[in-house]
């Protein structure tokens, strides 16, 4: 075929190389600081790749670990296609946990198979609502969706705070004096069915489902055209008649509301009760911004989302049994973390930056390249 | 000094591609040479190797008639060529004298010799017109004054032969009689020039001799003086161009477009269009000439419901539309080429087919319950391609990576496959090369006849001339008198100037 199509797919195949080369590049980062800790860091990624794949539970945690990134990382890549970038991931998880409790803890005496669609449901609307906000004042008052998502962030964190240890802590703990903010356990038929003998939940296969949805609607529907049209081009798609602030607004709501729907899993099918440590990544686990970087890792495409967060469930995992099997120091975990997030995302500027670069001292393409009669 | 540069045989080969097919060119001393060609005909490569940054597969350059090598740009310098080229390169942090002296060697060793630059700056300056603050910052400078730089950076070097890739495609059409102002005092001084260009009134009225390339071969080398456009323009197309066009008589019918007293703001919240009034009826074409800047841009943008009108109102065929979404507007059937066709007519990632539907998508039989139909968008898109001839390698290639011609040529596709009760064309033809450029005009006749009223704003006075049916002067927001077709463009420029026209 013509030289067009060609760098098309090369530069179609950078996005999986580049990423998969920065992660590489950050695990040896971290071989080097592990080899500065003192311990052996052959042993160590042997270790982590044993926690991570090495028995059927070892799977089975990583792709538990991969849920919530899931969910949050497809719901970056449909705002991000819109043209907005939602930092907000971690309100957005807990005030969809926050929602889904509240129905759980409301209609606890309703038969399982109404009370966990009620429940995702509405942590659904709950992430939707927090997103909508951000998108509402980008969109009317022109407010950056990048500061607002991060208040709102702080917002939902206290929120949940305020509730457990108030109105929704667990009675048992202060029956026994001591406060814990945590709600009770959640009835037994609230718990999202689990697969297999480990611990692997049917929340996984909703993520992978709402993946191929999302996929779906960004690339079949009109809806996602226009997300995607806005994303792309505000002043064309306004010429054109479509409602800009409408689709932007659409946008993050959508991202917003499948952050929600991960909140909404992980209390179901994971901690059975809603927790917090006063830090929002007490409950969340940093989902909000790990799925940021797995959206990245993805290529920004939701079924990239899928082997990225799975991938990147299995580093979680396995980073934290290789911290027990060659005793470096429980902050190691965050740092391998840290350095991966760093390298992808420093990895994603640098192929942007090349790509312009190229761009630029690229010859205009030749007039005539085909005819309209190849097509 | 330069007395002739010549280039024999020049065949320059690129993966896949001919861009240069034993060329043979030659200029003199104290003449202009314009190289004449459409986008791709090898043009910037030709000139990219006698500037050394190309070496040819085959072939020689001749200076003062001897054989030369270049094995780089400081090569061809120092021989006394120099090249200003399409994209400047220019630090924009450095003052004027800064670009000027970068990769010289200071008189003063290791020290900067700024002042003595400046000073010499200065002299090139009032020597040929070439005004600019020396001690300017060059991002502080207007794309004109930038261009004046580039040529005082290759003066300064002591070229003598100067090169000039497209200068003309930056500046608007008062800094191009300006620019051509200096360019006649440079081959006066006795300097060899080479003019890239592929407007052919430019060619005619700056140069002295014509070199025309098509497809990277020479096909034509004539004397200005005893050329016209309509033979350059057959030698650059490698066909008969039309630039005349024979239109049907138009039957006197009802105003479809009509505005009244409209009065819009610009960006800085300044007016820009002052009680304006305007009818366009239903198979005619209005032209709208005047110097760019005089609210034409935000005329457009009221009636696409674009910008707010702040009194007076637009009406399509007898509705209301005066401050209605671009949504209402287009469903009252008015359709748009606008003005800044990769800003606000594409969106340059998507592909052609998803270019093509940017106003349809949600309708039947594209989509059907927000779910697209691939077939069907395939058949309406590959039929609007081949309708209009928009070469493309295929309907998934990204909008970017096609010409300008092309692009323009999918926006009106896009635009009159909806068969429009008016039409709003803003420069529908700038940056096109001249085969679209013809093809273009064809369609906005063929849309007149079938009876579309059709708005034309335009800062090429040719084509206002050879399209419109009546032509509305505007100046400062206002339409200053409305005149027939044949007007002369000396009593157009009056009026666009600002001189009133009694009706
Ligand atoms: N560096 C290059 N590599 C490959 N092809 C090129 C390169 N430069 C130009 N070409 C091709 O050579 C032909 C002539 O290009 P160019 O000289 O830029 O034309 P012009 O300046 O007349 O518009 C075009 O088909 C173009 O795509
Ligand atoms: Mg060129």
């Amino acid at each position: 075929m013509t030289p067009l199509t060609q760098r098309f797919d090369f530069s179609r195949y950078n996005y999986i190389l580049v990423p998969l080369a920065a992660g590489g590049l950050a695990l040896l980062v971290g071989g080097v600081i592990i080899w500065l800790l003192g311990a052996n860091p052959f042993q160590a990624y042997i270790g982590m790749l044993q926690g991570a794949f090495g028995s059927p539970n070892a799977l089975a945690d990583s792709l538990v670990k991969a849920g919530p990134l899931l969910f949050v990382g497809v719901g970056i890549c449909i705002a991000y296609r819109g043209g907005v970038i939602n930092i907000g991931g971690e309100g957005q998880i807990v005030m969809g946990a926050l929602a889904t409790t509240m129905i759980v803890l409301t209609f606890s005496n309703l038969p399982g198979l109404l009370l966990i669609p009620l429940a995702l449901i509405a942590g659904f609307i709950g992430g939707g609502f927090w997103g909508g906000i951000a998108g509402f004042l980008k969109a009317r008052f022109n407010v950056n969706e990048v500061l607002s998502t991060v208040m709102l962030n702080a917002i939902a964190v206290q929120f949940m705070t305020f509730l457990l240890n108030g109105v929704w802590i667990d009675p048992t703990t202060l029956d026994n004096a001591i406060r814990i903010p945590q709600t009770q356990r959640f009835p037994l038929w609230a718990d999202l069915p689990r697969l297999t003998p480990t611990r692997l939940h049917a929340g996984i296969l909703l993520g992978i489902a709402v993946a191929v949805l999302a996929y779906i609607l960004l690339w079949r529907t009109t809806i996602g055209y226009r997300i995607r049209a806005v994303g792309f081009n505000t002043v064309a798609s306004k010429y054109a008649g479509i409602g800009v602030g409408r689709y932007q607004i659409l946008a993050i709501t959508l991202s917003g509301a499948l952050a929600g729907l991960g909140g909404a899993v992980e209390v179901l099918a994971v901690n059975h009760r809603l927790f917090t440590d006063g830090s929002a990544t007490g409950f969340t686990g940093s989902a909000g911004f790990n799925g940021i970087v797995v959206a990245l890792f993805g290529g920004l495409h939701p079924l990239g989302v899928i082997p990225a967060s799975f991938l990147f469930g299995a580093l979680l995992t396995g980073a934290n049994s290789l911290q027990r099997t060659v005793q470096v120091p429980g902050a190691f975990v965050t740092t391998l973390d840290g350095l991966v997030v760093i390298f992808v995302v420093a990895s994603q500027i640098w192929a942007r930056r090349r790509a312009t670069r190229r761009a630029l001292i690229e010859p205009a393409p030749k007039e005539n390249v085909a005819s309209a009669d190849a097509v | 000094m330069i007395q002739t540069v010549e280039l024999r045989n020049i065949t320059k080969r690129f993966p896949g591609v001919l861009a240069n097919d034993r060329v043979n060119l030659q200029v003199r001393a104290g003449e202009i040479l314009a190289l004449l060609g459409e986008n791709g005909a090898g043009k910037s490569t030709l000139m990219k190797i006698l500037y050394g940054m190309y070496h040819p597969t085959e072939g020689e350059i001749l200076v003062n008639g001897q054989v030369v090598q270049f094995k780089s740009p400081a090569d061809a310098l120092a021989q006394g060529i120099g090249m200003i080229h399409q994209h400047f390169q220019l630090v924009p942090g450095f003052t004027v004298v800064e670009n000027v002296a970068l990769g010289l060697k200071s008189s003063r060793g290791p020290l900067t010799d700024l002042d003595a630059v400046s000073k010499r700056v200065r002299e090139l300056g009032a020597q040929y017109g070439l005004h600019v603050d020396p001690n300017a910052l060059v991002w502080q400078l207007a794309v004109g004054q930038q261009q004046r730089v580039e040529i005082i950076k290759a003066l300064y070097r002591d070229a003598s032969l100067l090169i000039l890739d497209e200068p003309t495609a930056v500046l608007t059409p008062q800094e191009v009689q300006e620019f051509f102002g200096i360019l006649r005092r440079l081959r006066d001084a006795g300097n060899a020039l080479i003019f890239i260009s592929h407007k052919l009134y430019e060619v005619i009225s700056i140069s002295d001799r014509v070199t025309a390339l098509r497809d990277g071969r020479v096909v034509g080398e004539v004397e200005t003086k005893a050329t016209t456009q309509q033979e350059l323009a057959r030698m650059m197309v490698g066909r008969q161009v039309v630039t005349r066009w024979e239109k049907s008589d138009m039957p006197p019918s009802d105003a479809v477009l009509q505005i009244k007293q409209l009065a819009v703001s610009n960006d800085k919240g300044l007016g820009a269009v002052n009680h304006l009034s305007l009818d366009v009826r239903a198979g005619e074409i209005l032209g709208i000439a005047g110097v760019s800047g005089n609210g034409q841009r935000e005329l457009a943008e009221a009636i696409a419901g674009m910008r707010r009108v702040n009194a007076g109102t637009v009406q399509i065929a007898g509705k209301d539309v005066t401050n209605c979404s671009p949504e209402q507007v287009i469903a009252a059937s008015v359709s748009f080429i606008p003005e800044e066709r990769m800003v606000m007519g594409v969106v340059r990632e998507f592909s052609v087919a998803e270019n093509a539907i940017l106003e349809t998508h949600n309708r039947p039989p594209l989509s059907k319950r927000t779910f697209f139909d691939f077939k069907q968008i395939d058949a309406h898109v590959t039929k609007l391609v081949r309708e209009y001839d928009v070469k493309t390698p295929s309907l998934e290639t990204p909008v970017k990576s096609l010409s300008g011609g092309n692009i323009q040529k999918l926006i009106l596709a896009r635009e009159l496959a909806r068969d429009p009760r008016v039409l709003i064309a803003a420069q529908p033809t700038r940056g096109v090369d001249i085969g679209a450029t013809e093809y273009i005009h064809k369609r906005l006749i063929d849309q007149r006849a079938a009876g579309t009223a059709i708005l034309l704003i335009s800062e090429d006075l040719e084509e206002v001339r050879a399209l419109s049916d009546r032509i509305a002067v505007m100046y400062e927001g206002e339409i200053v008198g409305i005149v027939p077709p044949d007007t002369s463009v000396e009593e157009l420029g009056l009026m666009m100037a600002g001189a009133q026209k009694n009706l």
